[in-house]
């Protein structure tokens, strides 16, 4: 009855495990997606928005910096120059107004004048002239030959003559190289002349030439004809056509300095710093490459976008990581729980059969004793004088000892599996521990042989009754029994099983339970204990009988170990107490 | 019964038994053999009839199924050891029942065995128990 149960619960649990291994698998896989999914956004997220808000604010203050700074060095150099301007300006007034015509009017004078001029400010002043109403030069002091030069045609000349100061742009001129002029017109009692200087350009250039920015950044000067008044400090020079759009600007912006980023005809976007010099006849402009100008926000950025990507690695790494680890733990938790609701359904069933098989004992018990009894009778009457003269005795006879027999086997069967199938149940009695031994080993015996496995025993006689319960030892012995069965289930062996007073613990009863079979590997030897461990396929083992086993003998207060080699077998030992 | 005949004795030495079982069938065929083998048996297949054979006739041993319908065998046991017999009792349980046997002989009862057990098994005992009987009441007959 047994061998068939279990024959179809197994076919039955395979087919079962098939289709929830599928499903199973599935649902394992949509459930870490899923936990992975909302690990990564919730983690990315607030990281984005850090790093975003703070790259955002980082570029608008550098931003507003970075103008901030051009707009001061802007404003400094504007300053700077037109000082510049007017104080070599104001030099030439002074000579003009505290002078009359005839004193100036006098090489002598203007050499001693201009050397004093050299050593207020060093090599500034290239010469000194005064030009008079015709454009002749009538008193000139200098390194150069210019005394009664004819400046009535001279650009310069003829606007200086509509004004009372006038400084030129960078030019030429008679010399053949770039200076400009600063002149001043002054009307002496109706008589008009000019004086002029020549400011030395290179002293002037190195105003804007020494402003440097970044790597890239540089100043220049234009007039309103988009003419240098510097020598710009590049390779290649910009096309003044494109500085109109300046212009325009400034002039909008009155005094003030204009910051603008505009793409070059190289392509190339620049950073431009533009204010107005000398009243707006000249424009001093800083250039600098976007890029160069902005750099360290370039560098904050590309850092940014590492931290970023080896955050965003590092969260889905992890995220990854610990889901797979946590989809593992439950599915093994779920396995566990299957496992046990299995343990659980086998434990009712076992119970129930067991029910079912103590009331069939009861019954056929009586029937079988009336047979046997019955039998018996016939016996005792062939005894009878009137049948020993019957040619039939002996077959009588040998008739009814058979049904002796018989009924004694049915009465072993029936005793069997009363004492299988009795409730399990803790009430301790006084038991000798050889006898459930035996009663075990008798009920193994058939399944034994099946399996080509010889079981011997061992028992000392003189064992001390002890106090436990009969049918938790007998669980104990036959879970053991069954697991070597099942290990030596292809390759048979022996089982020896052997009982005696302990030698090491005192007072205590060992049972040793020894096979020749496979042996359990080492890696297995501290888990064998531990519940759901198992190496049976899926659906074959609970993987509780040991765990089971050792809780029993723990409660009796006994213990329980295992000693195993791989190819040389497995000896469970278990030691339980005795009163003397 | 024509066995009788070949195997009565003297009717006074004859042990009286009480045979109690709600199995018919086993206490029919086992009284048949006892009484072959010379002894006086009396049936009664309840406990309600073993209640009401002790009050009519003495017996020396009583053999009593622990498991009936109408009243369980240790209840039986009960009230016999109320009205103070002097017969010995040895009570048959089924396998696995060895429990109720245990409480039986606490309560006074000579021994148990297993049923169904051997008969031989079941007239030794039922000599040991008659030769209690007889050493604790009638000592001076020894």
């Amino acid at each position: 009855m047994n061998l068939d149960l279990s024959y179809l619960d197994s076919h039955q649990k395979e087919s079962n495990d098939l289709m929830t291994k599928d499903k199973s698998t599935h649902y394992y896989t949509s459930l870490s997606r899923n936990m992975v999914l909302s690990a990564i956004i919730v983690s990315f997220t607030p990281m984005l928005l850090v790093i975003g808000i703070l790259l955002h604010q980082f570029q608008a203050s550098y931003h507003e910096k970075t103008y901030a700074h051009l707009n001061e060095l802007v404003q400094k150099h504007k300053q700077n120059i037109d000082t510049f301007l007017n104080e070599k300006l104001a030099n030439i007034r002074f000579l003009a107004m505290t002078k009359t015509f005839e004193t100036l009017n006098d090489d002598e004078f203007l050499q001693k004048k201009l050397q004093f001029l050299r050593n207020d400010y060093g090599n500034v002043f290239v010469d000194l002239g005064i030009v008079d109403a015709s454009g002749m030069q009538a008193a000139y002091a200098g390194p150069l030959e210019l005394e009664n030069a004819n400046y009535a045609d001279a650009e310069w000349f003829k606007t200086a003559w509509q004004k009372d100061t006038y400084i030129s742009d960078v030019f030429l001129g008679l010399r053949g190289t770039p200076h400009f002029i600063v002149a001043v017109r002054q009307d002496e009692a109706g008589r008009e002349f000019i004086i002029r200087a020549t400011i030395d350009f290179m002293a002037f250039n190195s105003l804007v030439q020494n402003l440097r920015l970044g790597k890239t950044g540089y100043a220049f000067i234009l007039n309103q004809e988009g003419k240098f008044q510097t020598q710009p400090a590049m390779d290649i020079p910009p096309d003044p056509d494109s500085f109109e759009f300046f212009w325009s600007a400034v002039e909008k912006t009155k005094n003030k300095i204009l910051i603008t980023r505009q793409t070059d005809e190289s392509g190339v976007e620049n950073l431009y710093g533009v204010g107005s010099l000398k009243n707006g006849q000249w424009l001093l402009i800083v250039k600098q490459q976007t890029a160069d100008a902005f750099s360290d926000l370039r560098r904050m950025r590309t850092l940014a976008l590492i931290i970023f990507i080896l955050g965003a690695g590092g969260i889905i790494f992890m995220a990854n990581y610990t889901t797979r680890r946590l989809v593992r733990r439950i599915r093994r938790a779920d396995q566990e729980k299957e496992g046990m609701n299995q343990q659980i359904i086998e434990t009712g069933k076992m119970a129930s059969i067991g029910e079912l098989a103590a009331g069939i004992a009861h019954e056929i018990n009586n029937p079988v004793a009336i047979m046997v009894e019955e039998a018996g009778w016939i016996g005792d009457l062939l005894e009878e004088e009137e049948f020993s003269e019957s040619d039939n005795l002996d077959e009588f006879k040998r008739a009814l000892t058979q049904i002796n027999t018989q009924g004694r086997r049915c009465k072993e069967i029936t005793h069997k599996l009363l004492s299988f199938a009795r409730k399990t149940d803790s009430t301790v009695k006084d038991v000798q521990l050889n006898d459930i031994i035996m009663e075990i080993v008798d009920l193994s015996s058939q399944m034994a042989k099946y399996n080509k496995v010889i079981i011997k025993t061992a028992l000392q006689k003189t064992l001390p009754y002890i106090t436990i319960s009969p049918s938790e030892i007998q669980q104990v012995m036959l879970n053991l029994i069954n697991n070597a069965l099942d290990a030596m289930e292809k390759t048979g062996g022996t089982i020896n099983i052997s009982t005696k007073i302990s030698e090491i613990e005192p007072e205590h009863i060992v049972i040793v339970v020894e096979d020749d079979g496979p042996g359990i590997p080492e890696a297995n030897l501290p888990r064998l204990f531990d519940p759901f461990f198992t190496t049976k396929p899926v659906g074959k083992g609970t993987g509780l009988g040991l765990s089971i086993c050792y809780g029993i003998i723990n409660k009796m207060g006994g213990k329980i170990d295992v000693q195993s080699a791989v190819g040389k077998g497995t000896r469970f030992r278990i030691w339980i107490p005795f009163q003397k | 019964m024509h066995s009788q005949e070949k195997n009565s004795g003297p009717e006074k030495d004859r042990i009286r038994l009480l045979l109690v079982d709600d199995e018919e069938g086993y206490v029919n065929v086992l009284s048949n053999r006892l009484e072959k083998r010379n002894f006086q048996v009396t049936k009664a297949f309840s406990g309600g009839d073993a209640i009401k054979a002790v009050r009519g006739e003495d017996f020396d041993v009583a053999i009593l199924d622990l498991k009936m319908e109408d009243m369980d065998g240790i209840e039986v046991l009960k009230i016999f050891n109320q009205m103070g017999l002097e017969m010995k009792i040895i009570m048959l349980t089924g396998h696995g029942s060895q429990e109720a046997a245990r409480e039986g002989i606490k309560l006074g009862a000579f021994d148990y065995l297993t049923k169904p057990c051997e008969l031989h098994e079941l007239i030794k005992k039922i000599h040991e128990a008659y030769a209690k009987r007889i050493e604790t009441f009638n000592p001076e007959k020894k």
